[in-house]
């Protein structure tokens, strides 16, 4: 498991520098060895947590594949802010073709890989959640269901956030976004919608699903490493908060993300054949309260017109969530 | 070597005879049998190394026939009608991307309503996708526009559409001279991508281009069109001299020398043309033909001088530009634009509509005499199209056009309205 607990005796907490860990557990950004696969100069906003997702898991990919990694791109913001033409930031074989359909081209590439007896190269694709859950979604499932060799990586910010910010299956509820917009008796996006993705895959029965945040990015190094270890159609469902879409001070990306994990209402898991065989568990719980304050699209739920019900409702997701996913440890109970 | 063969099976033993390297297949009528041939030929590895994908839909198909592609294999795949339409934007997205996949479209209509049968909307309605498309008159040609559409799309970097009418051909048994292994690999090089994803030398294919560069990138599509405007010739030249036969090039003429009248088709409805023609040529009309192999790129100046020394034309052409009247007119008119001729336009065998000889002896004789409309359609049951307007103007809840126009037609007890 790459999330067991790790004590650490200066202090207590999960986080080490390097210097302290043997070469082998030291992470893959703090190699000179790495990659870059996106380089710097690109034009993703201040604070992205989906530039930093891809950029620990293509390098987490391209150390895993010995640099013999092709990458197949949905369209999006991560697609728009890495190529405007004579630019590119992509230091790996990259393709971009149209939204909905990544899966089903990185398809093709793995087919031609394996006509062409090149074994040894390996295939991911990747898009954001509207490409991934909307758009790409019958080109997913397919991927899925041939097993296909692709490693599918989905960074999830919750909205079309390249268009700006329109809803999208990933939504949560109560989102604000530009066509959920906090008017009228149910202010934002309606409760009971949208689609669990990663439960999807599982029910796929595909080799490897995962969830990870970019608040811990070793853990997506990790998954990453697990499932390019593997063969046949593999899912990683990255949670990228996105300071412009969610109105949140872009310092706080990586805050933001530990606490829609610590809050539940992101659970980080990883399953195999469709079973769950691994939980990164809550370490300081909190009220889904402390994740939605800090950001704007979730304003309308307090303040003068607040909706404790609302609240309340949320409360009641990532509570599921712990129980059904056990993401509290027993003793804390 | 010579067979008594349906269509979809030649072309399938065609398209496994270039050593297709990645094959995507998606079932729509009327090109499944060309998929399902191909699926068992790989299955019992006969066409290896090819993958062959069972996708779950035509844009998937074209999808991954991108990826493919893009990869350096050589990628195939087939298709038709609402099949086309759904994968459309994957189809302008590869020749945006200038990847050499081939593609077969068994010529069908387009919905609403539904309906499986023969004509060319579908293809027509890619016409400015910038792939370039060839249509059969025959199912010989069928196959030989396969082994060459490889070539051309290949040395072009362009994909390539080769249309062939849907059960007129695909389903019909002609005899048919499959080539043999070695006529083709003699005729056909491995595919050399001009572009390629590979770790050893990364590239950034599709990258977002903006105002600053978009019009050259489109008008580069544009000039590889006119590139294969001489390249189709000069291919068909060289397949004769390892096939022995003559197959292709971009348009070809028919009892022309003399003709004050030509008649311009495309696919396999030419067989019935010339069969009229030499019936009124009998009869001591002066009648030709003109039929296009090459409808994109559109072989402008090959057109006009077939028809510059001929005193009127008609193109019948199984396609409806609604609003308009013809598509292969249109493109027609433009290339004898300024010669004074007298152009006509019949729509004809939409939706699987019979083409019948007597019913193009009479309008042959109508365009020879000038007394056609400028846009006419063949056979169309104008009585049942002007009870369904009179439904129409008394009665705000028509109803459902298909059901009445059944109901009119005595075919199907349908429900009445109006």
């Amino acid at each position: 498991m790459g999330f067991q607990p790790v004590k650490f005796y200066q202090t207590g907490t999960y986080t080490v520098g390097n210097r302290l860990l043997a070469a082998d557990e030291r992470s893959v950004q703090s190699s000179e060895q790495r990659s870059n696969a996106i380089n710097s100069g690109h034009r993703a906003c201040q604070g992205c947590g989906e530039a930093l997702g891809a950029r620990y898991a293509i390098d987490a990919a391209m150390a895993a594949s010995n640099g013999q990694l092709i990458a197949a791109n949905a369209t999006g913001c991560l697609e728009v802010f890495s190529t405007p033409y004579p630019e590119s930031s992509w230091q790996v074989p990259w393709i971009h073709s149209v939204f909905g359909n990544a899966p089903a081209v990185a398809t093709g590439i793995a087919a031609a890989l394996k006509a062409k007896g090149k074994t040894e190269v390996r295939v991911v694709a990747q898009g954001g959640d509207g490409g991934t859950t909307d758009i790409g979604f019958g080109c997913l499932s397919g991927m899925f269901e041939r097993n296909d060799d692709v490693l599918y990586i989905c960074y999830d910010n919750q909205a079309y956030m390249n268009t700006g910010v329109q809803r999208s299956s990933a939504t949560p509820p109560a989102a604000r976004t530009a066509t959920t917009m906090p008017v009228g008796p149910q202010p934002g996006n309606p409760f009971g919608q949208g689609k669990n993705l990663p439960e999807i895959a599982m029910a796929h029965g595909i080799p490897y699903v995962a969830t990870a945040t970019v608040a811990d990015l070793r853990d997506i190094e990790y998954k990453v490493k697990r499932a390019m270890q593997m063969h046949g159609a593999r899912y990683l469902h990255l949670f990228v908060p996105c300071p412009l879409g969610w109105g949140t001070a872009s310092h706080d990306t990586i805050r933001i993300a530990r606490l829609a994990k610590e809050s539940g209402l992101f659970p980080v898991f990883e399953a195999e054949h469709g079973e769950v065989t691994g939980v990164l568990k809550i370490r300081h719980p909190v009220p889904v309260e402390d994740y939605l304050k800090p950001q704007k699209r979730f304003a309308h739920l307090f303040g003068k017109h607040a909706h404790p019900d609302m609240v309340a409702h949320i409360q009641a997701l990532a509570d599921r969530n712990i129980r059904k996913y056990k993401l509290l440890d027993e003793e804390v109970h | 070597m010579l067979k008594q063969i349906e269509g979809s099976q030649a072309v399938a033993q065609a398209v496994a005879l270039c050593r297709p390297e990645v094959i995507c297949a998606y079932p729509i009528s009327p090109q499944t049998h060309i998929v399902e041939a191909l699926g068992k030929t790989v299955k019992e590895g006969s066409l290896s190394p090819c993958e062959f994908i069972n996708v779950e839909s035509e844009f998937a198909a074209m999808s991954v026939a991108i990826g493919a592609s893009a990869a350096g294999a050589r990628a195939y795949t087939a298709t038709a009608s609402q099949g086309l339409l759904f994968m459309a934007e994957a189809v302008y997205n590869a020749s945006g991307l200038g990847l050499p996949i081939v593609m077969t479209v068994a010529n069908r209509a387009i919905g609403a309503p539904i309906n499986i049968w023969n004509d060319h909307s579908d293809a027509l309605s890619q016409r400015d996708s910038g792939w370039l498309q060839l249509f059969a008159e025959n199912n010989q040609e069928a196959v030989d526009l396969h082994i060459q559409a490889f070539r051309l799309g290949e040395e072009l970097s362009m994909p390539v559409m080769v249309c062939m009418d849907g059960f007129i051909l695909t389903h019909a048994f002609e005899r048919v001279d499959i080539p043999t292994q070695e006529q083709v690999d003699a005729y056909l090089p491995s595919f050399e991508p001009r572009q390629v994803l590979d770790p050893a030398e990364p590239v950034t294919i599709g990258a977002m281009v903006g105002p600053e560069a978009f019009m050259e990138v489109r008008y580069l599509a544009h000039a590889r069109q006119l590139q294969a405007l001489e390249r189709i010739p000069q291919l068909a030249t060289e397949f004769r001299d390892v096939f022995g036969r003559d197959s292709c090039g971009l348009a070809h003429t028919y009892c022309a020398d003399d003709a004050e009248t030509m008649i311009v088709a495309m696919g396999s409805v030419l067989g019935t043309i010339k069969d009229v023609v030499d019936e009124m040529r009998a009869d001591g009309h002066r009648i030709g033909v003109l039929g296009i192999t090459s409808y994109r790129p559109f072989p402008l100046a090959q057109v006009r001088a077939a028809l510059v020394h001929c005193k009127r034309f008609l193109v019948l052409e199984k396609s409806l530009a609604v609003g308009l009247g013809g598509i292969l007119a249109t493109d027609v008119r433009m290339a004898v634009s300024g010669s004074g001729l007298r152009g006509f336009t019949a729509i004809a065998g939409l939706g699987g509509r019979p083409i019948t000889k007597a019913s193009l002896h009479q309008l042959f004789r109508q365009a020879e005499q000038e007394t056609l409309e400028p846009v006419s359609f063949l056979d169309l049951d104008r009585d049942a199209v002007n009870k369904q307007l009179e439904r129409e103007r008394q009665t705000r809840r028509s109803g459902p056009i298909a059901e009445n126009m059944l109901h009119d037609k005595g075919i199907v007890s349908a429900g009445q309205f109006g």
